[in-house]
């Protein structure tokens, strides 16, 4: 029993912060076009300070213009996907929940590119409808991985995973069929990508809905812990638990909705995140759902680092890293838990 | 008999019996039906059942399976409403309190759900504190040292630091009642506690539970199977059949051998051992 105290949670958090800083400064580094770091760090600075007269062209266009955002949109996706992981698991009671296992991640896809279809000309459309088509898929998996009116753990894995095969293969459907130019490729949607280029506007609209629903599940951690132990003795230790899952179920949907909105469906990286960070720092939802976020922002920003260099300049899609990563361990823990 | 009479009764058998003794839990004319379906016939009933619990008592709902226990309890913990009749906490409808007050005053042991990441012990009895904390809260150290002393409760200091899923039944079931002292209760309410202990921990939880009744002032309800404990625990025995609740009173004035045979479906005897407390002696299936 160790007292678990704001003071705690800030210097872990702290912690992971530095540690995605240096990740960050690192990303920055490595690509096709290589700066030493002490370009780097000089650049950077007149860039803080407000010289921006002093920064090169090419730092301008490399990094300002191409890596920056990219690195940006890929801690937010990260954070995103990581607290929806971390949310679902404590929804579902089931510590292999992910939104890219359970289908809701190509749902959110369906849901978007549906929405580009539909009303291209409309930005704020996809990820709206990401948002629907992933509170959609959650709530068919609840639905059909029921048995005899119980929350069945390997139904519902089992359910979540034919859901994804369904939606992917919709996805091919409708993007072999009725594709236009400007929609981007099966690839991005069923793999997860982050090189696309937003509007900075988008980037804010993400952040800001990060904030929102991360908070938001934030404020139900103390809840989560004692919901994890049971929806019955929950409600007997005074949690409000129906209002606490609608809470978990939308705040969760909309983080999956605005993650695959921009960067297509990155897989595992909502299971692997918060397992890790429960090793590190136990499964207390007060400081796993920060951890989570800092943890899912390295863990994305290293595979995509990984992604623009291993085969450089060729380059693969960050979805393809994540999967590597992250099916074994769903193996593993899948095993160990069957164990 | 009309309300007001029976709560007149109740008071006056409540000063006779107890000079402090207080009416806790007031379960007046209380009913359930279970449906499948809406508009279809229920598939279970629990009938208008009636008994009072004071501080200080301890209450054991007996019957066979399928009797109506886990109902009745249920409908005592608030969880769900009655269909008719009353289920009240020293005036108050269970049911209509909300969930955080009624977790600050009804405290239930369940038959364990799994744990689905590991959990030290002592961070389990801590959850007990949550219906006292806000969203967002950390535990103060009063909540530490209210835990601490539900852990001593029930003998389990030495348990704080193991593994929810390390240590045995009988431990398990003391860590399990310890966070529902942290609760801080008036009413512990326990769902067949004594499943899968061996016959040494079951005297334990039970020596444990009449000692907080007798010294804590809680009022304990279980539901349980085991006549011979009920009898010597229990100062009431509310006896269901059926979904009929068949007979409330003493171990004594319940435990008749033609009622029995009759809820159990066995022959037995029923003698009073050395103390007054009714002894069944189970003789085989009866036909």
């Amino acid at each position: 029993m160790k007292p678990m105290t704001v003071r705690h949670v800030l210097w872990s958090c702290a912690i992971l912060a530095l540690l995605l800083l240096a990740m960050v400064l690192l990303a920055l580094r490595l690509g096709a076009v290589p700066f030493s770091f002490g370009d780097l760090g000089q650049n950077l600075w007149w860039l803080i300070t407000g010289q921006t007269d002093k920064v090169s062209t090419d730092f301008r266009l490399i990094m300002v213009d191409i890596r920056l955002p990219r690195i940006l949109l890929g801690i937010v996706v990260g954070a995103a996907l990581s607290v929806a992981g971390a949310g679902f698991q404590a929804l579902l009671r089931n510590p292999l929940a992910d939104p890219y296992v359970l289908g809701v991640s190509s749902g959110a896809a369906l849901g978007a590119i549906l929405a580009l279809l539909a009303a291209p000309a409309l930005p704020l459309m996809t990820p709206l409808a990401a948002f629907l088509g992933a509170a959609a898929t959650i709530a068919a998996v609840y639905f059909l991985g029921r048995r005899q009116g119980q929350l069945d753990s390997g139904t519902l894995l089992l359910a979540g995973i034919v859901t994804a095969s369904f939606l992917s293969a919709t996805i091919m459907f409708l993007m072999t069929t009725l594709a236009t130019r400007d929609l981007r490729g099966i690839a991005f949607w069923l793999m997860g990508d982050l090189s696309a280029s937003l509007p900075r506007g988008l980037l804010w609209v993400l952040i800001a809905g990060f904030v929102i629903a991360a908070g938001a599940i934030l404020t139900t951690a103390s809840d989560l812990n004692v919901l994890l132990s049971g929806e019955r003795e929950a409600m007997h230790l005074g949690v409000d638990v129906t209002r606490v899952k609608l809470v978990v179920y939308i705040s969760a949907s909309v983080l999956t909705g605005l993650a695959v909105s921009v960067s297509g469906a990155i897989g595992y990286v909502g299971l692997l995140v918060p397992h890790v960070m429960r090793m590190f720092f136990g499964s207390d939802y007060r400081l796993l759902i920060p951890t989570s976020a800092l943890g899912g922002a390295i863990a994305i920003v290293v595979a995509d680092t990984l992604a623009r260099t291993v085969i450089a300049p060729t380059e693969l899609p960050v979805g393809a890293m994540t999967a590597m990563a992250g099916a074994p361990v769903f193996i593993y823990l899948l095993r160990r838990r069957l164990a | 008999m009309t309300e007001t009479a029976s709560l007149t009764d109740a008071h006056a058998d409540a000063s006779a019996q107890h000079h402090s003794s207080h009416l806790r839990i007031n379960v007046e004319q209380a009913s359930y039906a279970y449906h499948a379906r809406k508009q279809k016939a229920p598939l279970f009933t629990l009938e208008a059942t009636t008994f009072q619990a004071r501080e200080r008592e301890f209450v054991a709902i007996l019957g066979p399976n399928a009797s109506g226990k886990s109902t009745l309890l249920r409908l005592i913990s608030g969880a769900i409403a009655p269909l008719s009749g009353r289920v009240e906490l020293d005036g108050f409808e269970t049911c209509h309190l909300d969930v955080r007050t009624r977790a600050q005053r009804i405290a239930l042991v369940q038959q364990e759900s799994p744990l689905i990441f590991p959990i030290l012990a002592g961070d389990y009895v801590l959850q007990g504190r949550h219906p006292h904390g806000r969203s967002l809260w950390f535990e103060k150290d009063e909540d530490f040292a209210i835990a601490e002393k539900a852990l001593a409760q029930v003998g389990a200091e030495h348990l704080r630091d193991r593994w929810m899923h390390e240590i045995s039944g009988g431990e398990k079931q003391r860590v399990v009642l310890a966070r529902a002292l942290a609760q801080q209760p008036l009413v512990l309410l326990l769902d067949e506690p004594t499943l899968h202990l061996d016959i040494r921990a079951q005297i334990d939880l039970l020596c444990r539970l009449r000692h907080l009744a007798d010294e804590h002032r809680y009022t304990v309800i279980e539901v349980t199977h085991d006549l011979d404990l009920a009898a010597e625990f229990a100062d009431q025995i509310v006896l269901l059949h059926r979904g009929k609740c068949l007979r409330v009173g003493p171990p004594a004035a319940v435990y008749q051998r033609d009622l029995l045979q009759q809820v159990f479906e066995v022959s037995l005897e029923v003698e009073p051992d050395p103390n007054g407390r009714p002894r069944v002696f189970v003789q085989g299936r009866k036909n």
